[in-house]
């Protein structure tokens, strides 16, 4: 297929490139796969891009944007990827896991291949309130959160909560839809626009002050890609750890724990969130808190957004999931503490290939709040 | 004629900038006070190891400068003193000139260091003249070759002066021979008359956790440049032994434009001295540490000075290796840091395990750059530093007639432009200093 190099070029304001290498050099698959962003660059800059249907590589980034934060000029490497991706998706040669994902969320408005009546079915017997009569603060589930077993707890727990903690609260049950973060990330410009028509005055008809999101990944494109007027998105760590401080909620048992915690790249080095989930974890008694070496603005990806829970990439032999649950080991600590559905899911997988299940044990923040409540 | 009958110049900041211009005034002739506001002249410069590209020992070429505005009687030396208001107009400025109490008298003094010696303090207190690689005593000498040679008493860590109490008798009082402690000292307000000035007041060094992805502050092995060129002096805190962790590092990487050309740390522009500092150091690593491993990841190499080139080549050919990439993150494997950045002639992404790694960050504005510069009411260029008056005809010109600037703080900039800019300000200087005196008759 044919790219307007130029286009992208302009469209991408690729020409303030230095070509110094930082965006590859921090680029977390760049040891393992050939993808390699500040060269794809440069060949879009000398109008020489290979056909990107043959760049299978191109499904290795994982949108940790560490490429976009590092960039000394305002580059935007990764969205390279996702405009090269875009170009794919029109074009029809997308991987099939990732046609399901995105059919999946234009019929039922989730990715998982699970029915829209379902979504609400993990809230049975809690009782939360249609936010569409009006609520203080809107409670966005998210697929993965919704539907997948394992995430399930997580979504409950934070429902609990907020039941304890005494807020106004409600959900928008079985119309909400996936948030499609990942969706314009993999190149489906279109179906984002979509679900940003739809979604977008959903959200607003509640009148919520607050919306609060289970994924950093949602909360991410709600506050940067939405364009959302009168409501303030923020992620359940930011909520949670301001109820602790303001004494809005307190722990009445001991969770005798070594915690490490693993900074999620779409609530750490994309939106700078990194105090408020330590935070929390450092307020539950009994919590003996220990950093990894990599953390914070030095967290190394899971590989699970950006689409990559739809596609396993190049080489999935070296995931760097593996990579991170051993330093997590190495710490000495007994959980592995995330803030992220996706996280969860690539960190408990490794955890579980890797044989450290018998050591370390990966949970999200929010379970382990519910032990102490 | 008298000399006080003569119209006096104000040189703000005694480095290397604000040294030569006075030298140069005062050689012609008109009065100068030099105001300084650490305890000793000798700015950014006395804190140099090796000056690139003859590797000239930075103290040897300036002490005698120093030693020099010292001793020249038409020199007055405030040093431990700040300008406080600058008043009227080219020709006709009056300012105030704060003296701070160094609680030492001056005049009894002779610089033995017994105080020093006695302090309870005494290897306590961070270093600042090392960039706090090494510890001092309450009452100090930045460095024993200071100018003026007379303790200092720092009243942020002195007991007696932060906590109203230091035992049973001041260590240092006891120890003094000539009786210069002074604890009763009060900061005094001078005020002069100056027909022109100079504003020669350096810069700072970006702090590189503004980079959090280097693990500086993080990994004791992570330096910045001015901290391995305390670690490369003789005077500094290892005696110039290359030593980190306790251990003469075997890999030791390098990396070059840390903030500058990024305008997400409010440096957009190129600092124009670490390209060329960093060569410095790494012929200094291959000098004092012939088995070491010495890797450069950069960028751009700009090396554009008379002679820097061919200091350039010498390097390489010293066996430093340049690798092109700036370097993305730096963690911890073992005992090992590990640089990770991509080689982008190889196009590959690498790991370079390194028992140090120096970092070669920006030069940027004084950090009270903001106020000094109301207090002067000059303007600053969008980079933050002072503004000329055209940048193309007018370089030494401030925005205010009658203020020149010289040196770092215009921009940053080596020390041969800095020595050449600080002639060019005494220079006008002398002009609107000779129009004065003519005037006045």
């Amino acid at each position: 297929m044919q790219v307007d190099t130029q286009e992208l070029a302009e469209r991408l304001s690729l020409f303030g490139c230095i070509q110094c290498g930082k965006c590859a050099g921090g680029c977390p698959v760049s040891m393992k796969t050939t993808l390699d962003v500040r060269f794809l660059i440069y060949e879009a800059l000398i109008g020489q891009l290979p056909d990107p249907t043959h760049m299978e590589e191109l499904w290795d980034c994982t949108c940790c944007f560490t490429c976009v934060e590092r960039c000394p000029k305002d580059v935007k490497p990764a969205e390279l990827i996702i405009g090269l991706r875009s170009l794919l998706v029109e074009n029809g040669t997308i991987p099939k896991t990732v046609t399901d994902a995105l059919q999946g969320i234009f019929r039922q408005g989730n990715p998982l291949g699970f029915a829209r009546e379902q979504r609400a079915d993990w809230a049975d017997g809690l009782n939360i309130k249609a936010a569409q009569e009006g609520c203080e603060l809107l409670y966005f589930v998210g697929c993965t959160p919704a539907y997948d077993l394992r995430v399930q707890p997580v979504s409950r727990a934070l429902a609990r909560t907020f039941q304890a903690a005494g807020l106004d609260y409600g959900t928008l049950g079985i119309e909400e839809s996936c948030c499609g973060n990942e969706v314009r990330r993999v190149g489906e410009q279109g179906l984002f626009e979509m679900l940003v028509e739809e979604g977008k005055p959903l959200i607003e008809s509640t009148h919520a002050k607050r919306m609060v999101t289970t994924s950093p990944h949602c909360m991410n494109t709600f506050k940067k890609e939405y364009g959302l007027s009168g409501v303030e998105v923020m992620h359940y760590t930011q909520l949670v750890a301001q109820l602790i401080a303001d004494k809005n909620l307190e722990f009445s048992k001991k969770v005798e724990k070594k915690v490490t915690y693993h900074d999620p790249c779409f609530l750490g080095k994309q939106n700078h969130i990194f105090d408020e989930p330590r935070a929390i974890l450092q307020s539950i008694p009994g919590v003996k808190f220990v950093e990894m070496d990599r953390s914070r603005e030095r967290s190394l990806c899971c590989e699970g957004g950006g689409g990559r829970m739809w596609v396993e990439g190049t080489n999935m032999e070296e995931r760097l999931a593996f990579q991170r649950v051993h330093q997590a080991a190495d710490t000495g600590a007994q959980v592995l503490a995330v803030a992220c559905p996706f996280c969860l899911l690539t960190l408990e997988d490794a955890v579980k290939v890797q044989k450290l299940d018998d050591r370390l044990q990966v949970m999200d923040i929010m379970e382990l709040v519910n032990l102490a409540l | 004629m008298a000399s006080s009958q003569k119209p006096a110049a104000l040189i703000i900041g005694a480095g290397i900038a604000g040294i030569q211009a006075a030298l140069d005034i005062a050689s012609a002739g008109f009065p100068v006070v030099l105001v300084e506001r650490e305890p000793s002249v000798g700015g950014r410069m006395s804190q140099l190891d090796k000056t690139f590209p003859t590797l000239d020992c930075s103290a040897c070429i300036l002490t005698p400068k120093m030693v020099d505005v010292g001793q020249h009687p038409l020199i007055n030396l405030m040093t431990y003193s700040e300008v406080t208001a600058v008043k009227g107009e080219a020709g006709a400025f009056h300012v105030t000139v704060k003296k701070k109490p160094r609680y030492v008298d001056e005049d009894k003094c002779r610089g033995c260091g017994e105080c020093a010696t006695a302090c309870r303090m005494t290897g306590r207190i961070s270093d600042t003249f090392n960039q706090g690689l090494g510890k001092r005593a309450a009452v100090y000498v930045s460095f024993p070759q200071a100018v003026p040679l007379i303790y200092t008493v720092d009243p942020t860590t002195c007991l007696y002066l932060t906590r109203g109490v230091c035992g049973k008798t001041f260590k240092c009082k006891d120890a003094c021979p000539s009786d210069a402690i002074n604890f009763q000292q009060k900061e005094q307000l001078v005020e002069l008359d100056v027909a022109t000035i100079i504003v020669a007041t350096g810069f700072d060094m970006m702090d590189p956790r503004q980079k959090p992805e280097f693990g500086y502050g993080m990994y004791p092995n992570v330096l910045t440049g001015l901290e391995f060129e305390r670690l490369c002096s003789a005077a500094g805190p290892t005696g110039g032994k290359i030593v980190v962790n306790g251990q003469e590092p075997k890999q030791v990487v390098f990396i070059h434009c840390v903030g500058s050309r990024d305008p997400h740390t409010g440096v957009p522009y190129c600092s124009r001295i670490c390209c060329m500092y960093t060569a410095k150091h790494a012929h200094l690593v291959r000098d004092k540490l012939p088995e070491s491993q010495v890797t450069a990841f950069y960028m751009d190499v700009r090396a554009f000075g008379k002679g820097y080139e061919e200091f350039y080549d010498r390097v390489k050919h010293e066996h430093v290796l340049y690798r092109r990439g700036e370097p993305s993150e730096v963690y911890k494997r073992g005992d090992k840091l590990i640089v990770r950045a991509e080689d982008t002639l190889l196009r590959k992404s690498i790991e370079v395990e390194a028992d140090l790694v120096v970092l070669a960050t920006a030069v940027v504005p004084r950090a009270d750059v903001a106020e000094v510069a109301a207090m002067l009411e000059l303007e600053r260029s969008p980079d933050g530093f002072f503004k000329e008056a055209h940048p193309k005809m007018r370089p030494i010109e401030s925005s205010r007639p009658g203020i020149f600037i010289a040196g770092c703080d215009q921009g940053p900039k080596d020390i041969p432009d800095t020595v050449a800019q600080a002639k060019a300000a005494a220079s006008s200087a002398m002009v609107a200093l000779t129009r004065a005196a003519s005037s006045a008759k």
